[in-house]
């Protein structure tokens, strides 16, 4: 076979024909530099990644305003329960944690700090990082639910995640406020129901035909083409705001971009628009209070969003981890704060009920790094002038464990039951599949 | 064309177009030279240079010294010795040293991993071999292993370097048989840990569910256990497949029906006796390959699957005859298949490099890296045992501005926050794309049509659009309009397609 003889002679090669790679190749040689410090810093940004949702103008039930608003904020990576709210009454909490447990309020002999009291409690106390979180619950925002899990607990992330984005423990299917929108919005994709901040939208949005629209930065969320040029500018609006071309059949593959481009142009805009705006209290720095602000911004300016999604990664502390979760802990006790002042400023406080949690919690015992691997049960947290403020639930046990490990005594779909048809007005038993007791969580 | 199948395509009708859509889906696009020399070729001997690609010189041969296999080693003995004294004396400082060796090395083999994607980013661009390269990308979606789990980039080498090698190998013998040797593939799954005593079904399962057979086709949960056990004590030592035959359960086991001292080999045998081990297969190469079918299969689609997978059955499972039969035939060229898979994150990158020539920006292959995680496909991480979903899951809001803004800063060097063009100093030579022709605007711009958006049929809103632009340029073809052009063409929903 001499094929390839014949092929040469006509110089054909399938290869790279540009200089492009010649140059790079000579530059390069076979020496691979690290390339870390001059990548663009639009890259640099978003490779850290943030998640927010926006909502939608849904049907509600009758009796439920149709303006209230979820926030859905995910602390990423498996948050340590026991450092956040802290049973500094059990002996079994400090013979399990000799370098992580936090001393009780007042005790200054702990490395890892003294907790703060929450009013009402006995034995339970908060991370002393959690400041702002406490003046939340001492104005009657913050609900704390303890022990929150599910059964026979998975302890991947991914499945653990997916567990609680869809509501399901065979951890598939569609995400449960996807599921939300496809019950209420009689089965039609609504563009405006939910923004998630983040280059991918979480699955817990995703239903059968409810898509988010998902963001990460307001100046990744545009065409850059366009501050060039304006006659660029126009053209490129021409082509990607059509709402539907001649001869393009309705949900073919080319349907299907035009639309995604057209849901992208026009949220870019509102949504990029709203956040712009100052926000009517300082924030604090960092990526969960960026998000906070962004979505705190788009409430104000009622876009017709109803659930928003935030996330917040670095929970999984295996080792060395008192002053990562430390710094944690402040960064989502001064974000949540600010975030709901900052509603409340706007007038919007007894619209916006916010609902943070982490796919598990962590083991009792620390490991031998300093730090503490994959757990299960952890407290789930509701901000909002709708709340009943304080501990609510009984801390899991410390003493009797299953394998080490907490036993969860609130399933956090009876969390949601409680959210999607107390709060949002639907049909809790259509979207979960089964209907599951409330939980006592709001007035 | 409805009703098309696996009849080979007509010779008289491969044209310039078909050459196009052929090196689109068998590679990453071509420049105008090379779509005109393979239409020239003809078909036959078009789809034997792409798939004879070993006749090809590869210029940078991939060798195992590229990359350095000691970072994640095992302790030696000794250091294991001293680790256990320490730990059994309460020595903390000598614990400590441990600790901070291991963060050292984990650092480093995070390196390693971000210079193993440029590498392969770098190879995906230069390939004189691109068939090649766009099956190994295949395997790797797959054959699912992530970085993440295994935290051993070499592995994760070793296991690339396994694909590309067997890439148009025999599905059987090769690929299945050698993925539950691999090291890295193990490691991913669990096997190590499968062990006679406490047996991990992981590998079983996603063996018949992911690799061979599909969901719950033609097995059963206990198939999946007694497959677990076939499989212990198959585990890996450093950076080799070890078999530890104490960890082995040599036991008689019972899978689909038949009874007998079963051992993983038997076991692979087995999974290869069921029907859907020869469609499974194929229908995800038809979805890679042909049409991502959006909507489900389609009547064409499965009876197009079902004579391809004769073909592989007849073959022994041979997938260089799947490949050929597949780009010879006429369902390949069906226009209903043309344009009909969305681009993933790598072929609009890859594709793009190849055929606009860009000029190689500061940090290119870093910022081609990073870009392509954004829009949701980071090499040797794929987000799940499942790999990459592929199709309309690559779009969303985000990734949609994420692509018009990558293939901006590639034609540009544009970035969203605002710096001037050519920020980074270089220009782009954009007006010879042209092929140095001067050419009219109505001729410039369906050049471009033809050769960069690959769909010189698009509609005619699209062509006065770009004519409208060039008017507000008074018409001028030079090298500023037509990098006009090109930012608003790779920026049309159009462009995603290939």
């Amino acid at each position: 076979m001499t094929h390839h003889h014949h092929h040469e002679d006509e110089n054909m090669s399938t290869g790279n024909e540009n200089a492009y790679s010649r140059r790079l190749f000579m530059q390069q040689g076979m020496v691979f530099l690290s390339m870390a410090t001059t990548v663009p810093s639009f890259l640099q940004n978003s490779a850290h990644g943030i998640m927010l949702p926006v909502g939608s103008l849904v049907t509600s039930q009758a009796g439920v305003p149709d303006d209230r608003v979820l926030v859905v904020i995910q602390l990423a990576g498996g948050n340590d329960g026991l450092n956040t709210v802290v049973p500094y009454g059990s002996r079994d909490y400090y013979n399990n944690r000799s370098q992580l447990a936090i001393g009780a309020p007042g005790n200054s002999r702990s490395n890892a700090g003294s907790a703060l009291s929450i009013p009402g409690a006995d034995g339970i106390g908060l991370h002393p990082n959690l400041t702002g979180l406490r003046e939340l619950i001492d104005g009657g925002q913050a609900a704390i639910v303890q022990g929150v899990g599910y059964p026979n607990p998975n302890r991947s992330h991914f499945t653990s995640t997916d567990i609680w984005q869809t509501g399901n423990h065979s951890a598939q299917g569609y995400g449960w406020l996807g599921k939300y929108f496809d019950n209420t919005c009689a089965g039609k994709p609504n563009p405006k129901g939910s923004i998630a901040i983040g280059s991918k939208a979480p699955l817990a949005l995703h239903g059968k035909t409810q898509k988010a629209v998902n963001f990460e930065t307001e100046e990744l969320f545009r065409w850059a083409g366009k501050s060039s040029d304006d006659s660029l500018a126009a053209t490129y609006d021409d082509i990607n705001r059509l709402e539907t071309m001649q001869g393009v059949s309705k949900d073919s593959q080319l349907d299907f971009l035009v639309r995604t481009s057209l849901d992208a142009q026009v949220s870019s805009d509102r949504i990029r628009k709203a956040v712009q705006k100052q926000p009517l209290v300082k924030y604090p720095d960092g990526q969960l209070s960026q998000q906070l602000q962004m979505i705190a911004s788009m409430i104000r300016a009622d876009l017709p969003t109803r659930v928003y999604y935030a996330s917040l990664g670095g929970f999984d502390t295996h080792a060395n981890q008192l002053n990562s979760h430390a710094n944690l802990m402040r960064q989502v006790g001064d974000s949540l704060n600010a975030f709901q002042k900052d509603v409340s400023a706007q007038g919007n406080g007894g619209k916006v009920l916010t609902m943070m949690f982490s796919e598990f919690g962590r083991r009792v015992a620390q490991n031998g790094s300093a730090g503490t691997d994959h757990g299960t049960a952890a407290p789930m947290f509701l901000i909002g002038d709708m709340v009943k403020p304080g501990l609510l639930g009984m801390h899991p046990s410390v003493t009797k464990l299953d394998e080490g490990d907490l036993i969860y005594n609130t399933d956090f779909r009876q969390v949601y039951a409680t959210v999607l048809s107390d709060w949002m007005g639907a049909d809790d038993k259509a979207i979960l599949g089964k209907t599951y007791t409330k939980a006592n969580v709001l007035k | 064309m409805a009703g098309s199948t696996l009849k080979k395509f007509d010779p008289k009708k491969f044209d310039e177009s078909k050459a196009q859509h052929l090196l689109n889906r068998a590679g990453f696009g071509g420049t105008e030279r090379q779509i005109a020399i393979l239409a020239k070729m003809g078909l036959d001997k078009s789809v034997e240079y792409i798939i004879e690609y070993k006749r090809i010189t590869d210029p940078s041969p991939v060798q195992s010294e590229d990359f350095d296999n000691d970072i994640m080693r095992p302790l030696t003995n000794s250091e294991r010795q001293i680790v256990k004294k320490a730990r059994q004396g309460g020595d903390e400082a000598a614990l400590e040293t441990f600790r901070q060796e291991r963060q050292r090395r984990q650092r480093a083999d995070r390196k390693q991993i971000a210079e193993m994607e440029e590498w392969w980013i770098k190879r995906l661009i230069e390939t004189p071999r691109p068939l090649e390269e766009k099956l190994t990308l295949f395997w790797h979606g797959h054959f699912t292993t992530g970085y993440r789990t295994i935290e051993n980039s070499f592995h994760m080498y070793q296991q690339n370097a396994f694909f590309r090698t067997h890439a148009m190998g025999n599905f059987k013998e090769d690929l299945v048989r050698g993925i539950v040797h691999d090291p890295a593939m193990i490691q991913y799954l669990n096997n190590h840990q499968n062990r006679k005593e406490s047996p991990n079904e992981n590998l079983a399962r996603e063996l018949m569910e992911l690799f061979t057979l599909g969901e719950g086709e033609g097995y059963t949960e206990d198939d999946i256990k007694e497959g677990a056990r076939t499989l212990t004590g198959y585990t890996f030592k450093d950076d080799a497949f070890a078999f530890q035959s104490r960890q082995h359960d040599d036991g008689v086991k019972t899978i689909f029906g038949r009874r007998g001292q079963f051992d993983g080999d038997d076991f692979v045998n087995l999974i290869f006796t069921k029907p859907s081990a020869s469609t499974f297969i194929i229908w995800k190469l038809y979805r890679f390959f042909i049409n991502d079918l959006p909507h489900g299969p389609t009547p064409d689609a499965t009876k197009f699957v079902g004579q391809l997978a004769s073909v592989f059955k007849r073959s022994n499972w041979n997938i260089k005859s799947v490949i050929k039969a597949m780009l010879l035939s006429e369902h390949f060229y069906d226009e209903e298949n043309i344009r009909s898979i969305i681009k993933s994150p790598i072929q609009l990158i890859v594709q793009a490099m190849r055929t606009i020539n860009p000029p190689d920006r500061k940090k290119l292959l870093r910022t081609l890296s990073l870009a392509s995680n954004l829009m949701g496909q980071k090499l040797f991480a794929p987000p799940s045992v499942k790999g990459w979903d592929g199709g309309r899951s690559w779009i969303s809001t985000s990734t949609m501005f994420m692509r018009q803004n990558t293939l901006l800063f590639l034609i540009t060097g544009q970035r969203p926050d605002g710096y001037a063009w050519d920020a980074d100093g270089s220009k782009y030579d954009a007006i010879s794309l042209l092929g140095g022709r001067t050419k009219s605007p109505k001729q410039a711009v369906r050049y471009l049509l033809t050769n960069v958006l690959c769909n010189p049929s698009v509609q005619q809103e699209r062509e006065d659009a770009l004519l409208d632009y060039l008017k507000t340029q008074r018409n001028v073809i030079d090298n500023r309009t037509v990098t006009g052009l090109l930012t608003l063409i790779t920026a049309m929903p159009e462009y995603q397609l290939s």
